[in-house]
């Protein structure tokens, strides 16, 4: 309990008693300021659509990690991990080289939204792979012949058998990519050009508010991606325990 | 049970003599070490100062320990209790909020350089050959050029480059007015805001954009790193002044390495690296400038900070204000 004091509750509470000591014109400052309100909504929608690309992809991957057979598969296990593992800015920088003017693919999105969608993509690609992976592992082939015998088709056994105790897992992912996605900076920090209203995210706002010494209004901007994130997680939380008792 | 006890009470008084042996080091010898606290692109010059400086009779056994980066987050930390005896930061506002803690005496600026250390000029850096023809402000605001400036929000120093660009305006005979419409049109241009002045210089060697603002110094200390760009001076640009300061409880051997730094010795070797000299340091020869032999040219109009804007605390708000600042406001204007 002190250990997760130490680490979560006392800085966590020390931002909102930060952000409460400027008072509630703090949070209408902020929330009026066309910039950073503009960064919050790209931030939370680019986020939204890339979970709920996630959750499809991820378990996707999940299931050929897990069920498939074919050279390279241990590597490619391997490889999953490396957008969570490396350090941001070299994300930041790798995806700057790959797809910014100089693509040496013909692709270029830098300074625009897609560049935001693509680094959020490539953060938070793990999250769901792995949550959903373990579960698949453990989940006997048993069930699935069962099902095949009575006459299921295989549409049917992944919607009714298979999918329902996935569904757990997903959301758990879902909720972790979400929250990456929202705080994300290094990787995106290059590749978006930080375009006020267009490309800027709200870490780099709240960064600007910290180097321009505003400490309150960076508090604030916290407090309330705090809140989102809190929101997020508690509703993932509902929809994942709906979906499981109709499941 | 009896064992993890002993061994964790082992742990934690090694620990502790650990520590103790730290602080008994450090406070041995603290008369004959200066903590220097810069800015991150002094760290190359200052190797070169701190040498020679060590060469001399008055710096013979002094240790200087050099800490670098963002000027803004050097300057936060020394507020929060990072040691420091010197700090030679990027803009003036950032040794102000030393001054309004307490940390640097209110008369720092009372002295020949008026407590600057260095200096640079606002240029325009360009791809090998200018294949835009880029030479003078009005080009960036032609359509088709992509600007790279780094975010004036996050990085102090991109307001360098931002006055630069609206001086020029008003150092034609321009009113604020013509000022505001060459700035739209700038901002217009800007394909990318990085939020340090590295990130801007990574994007733009990357490929964005066909004109990257930056300092001089920075510009010639790449192409001695052997970064294949060209710069230009534009005919109108302004003058960036390093404030440096020593801290109340300084040493004599921190006032020391400051004379140092501003002695005609000490600015020749910064002039090396690609700062303009505060004094005359007789002949030079700079790799990287466009001229070797004559590495500073003046520029036609030589903006200052003091002289133009009305210093830097009136310019921080008249200007970079987050709500009212009128580059805040042009700027995010442009982004719609």
């Amino acid at each position: 309990m002190i250990w997760f004091s130490l680490l979560v509750l006392i800085p966590l509470s020390a931002i909102i008693v930060k952000a409460a000591g400027g008072g509630l014109s703090t949070f209408v400052d902020v929330f009026t300021n066309d910039n950073t309100r503009s960064a919050l909504v790209l931030t939370v929608v680019s986020s939204l659509i890339i979970t709920a690309i996630n959750m499809v992809m991820g378990t996707i991957i999940a299931w050929v990690l897990v069920r498939d057979r074919f050279p390279g598969k241990a590597l490619l296990d391997l490889v999953i991990d490396i957008p969570f593992a490396m350090p941001t800015i070299v994300a930041g920088l790798v995806l700057l080289s790959l797809y910014g003017p100089e693509s040496p693919i013909g692709v270029e999105v830098s300074s625009t939204r897609w560049a935001v969608l693509l680094a959020i993509a490539f953060v938070t690609l793990p999250f769901v792979v792995r949550t959903v992976q373990p579960v698949l592992e453990e989940l006997e082939t048993d069930v699935e012949d069962a099902a095949a015998s009575l006459g299921a088709t295989r549409f049917t056994t992944f919607r009714r058998v298979i999918l329902p105790s996935l569904v757990p897992a997903i959301f758990a992912g879902a909720a972790l990519s979400f929250a990456r996605g929202i705080s994300e900076y290094g990787a995106l920090v290059l590749i978006s050009g930080n375009l006020p209203r267009k490309t800027e995210v709200v870490s780099v706002r709240l960064f600007s508010f910290l180097e321009g010494g505003n400490i309150e209004a960076a508090a604030a901007v916290a407090t309330i991606m705090l809140l989102v994130a809190l929101l997020a997680i508690v509703s993932l939380d509902v929809i994942q325990r709906r979906v499981a008792r109709r499941g | 049970m009896n064992k993890t006890i002993k061994v964790a009470a082992a742990v934690s008084a090694a620990g502790v003599l650990a520590l103790t042996g730290c602080s008994s080091d450090s406070s041995g010898d603290s008369g004959d070490t200066v903590n220097v606290v810069g800015y991150s692109v002094l760290q190359q010059a200052n190797e070169g100062v701190i040498d020679a400086f060590n060469d001399t009779d008055a710096g013979k056994d002094v240790e200087i320990k050099g800490s670098y980066g963002a000027s803004g987050d050097q300057s936060r930390a020394v507020v929060a209790g990072q040691k420091a005896d010197e700090v030679h930061l990027s803009l003036e506002p950032d040794v102000t909020r030393l001054v309004d803690e307490g940390i640097v005496a209110k008369d720092w600026k009372d002295n020949d350089t008026k407590g600057i250390c260095t200096t640079s000029v606002v240029v325009m850096v360009v791809k090998k050959g200018n294949p835009k023809g880029i030479d003078s402000w009005d080009d960036l605001a032609k359509s088709g050029v992509g600007i790279v400036t780094p975010n004036p929000a996050s990085s102090g120093s991109a307001k360098w480059n931002l006055l630069a660009a609206y001086g020029s305006v008003l150092g034609d005979g321009g009113t604020e007015a013509d000022a505001d419409k060459y700035m739209k049109s700038f901002f217009d241009n800007v394909v990318a805001l990085p939020d340090s002045g590295r990130d801007a210089t990574t994007a733009f060697t990357s490929g964005t954009g066909d004109v990257l603002l930056s300092y001089e110094n920075e510009a010639i200390l790449a192409r001695q790193s052997g970064q294949d760009f060209d710069y230009v001076i534009p005919d109108s640009t302004l003058l960036i002044e390093n404030p440096c300061a020593l801290t109340e409880d300084a040493s004599d051997a921190a006032k020391a390495f400051l004379d140092f730094q501003k002695s005609a010795d000490g600015q020749k070797l910064y002039a090396e690296t690609g700062y303009r000299p505060l004094t005359d340091v007789g002949d030079l020869e700079v790799n990287g400038a466009n001229d070797e032999g004559d590495p500073y040219p003046d520029p036609e109009k030589l903006l200052t900070i003091d002289g133009d804007f009305g210093g830097w605390a009136e310019a921080n708000t008249k200007y970079f204000d987050e709500n009212d600042g009128i580059l805040t406001k042009i700027q995010a204007e442009a982004g719609q």
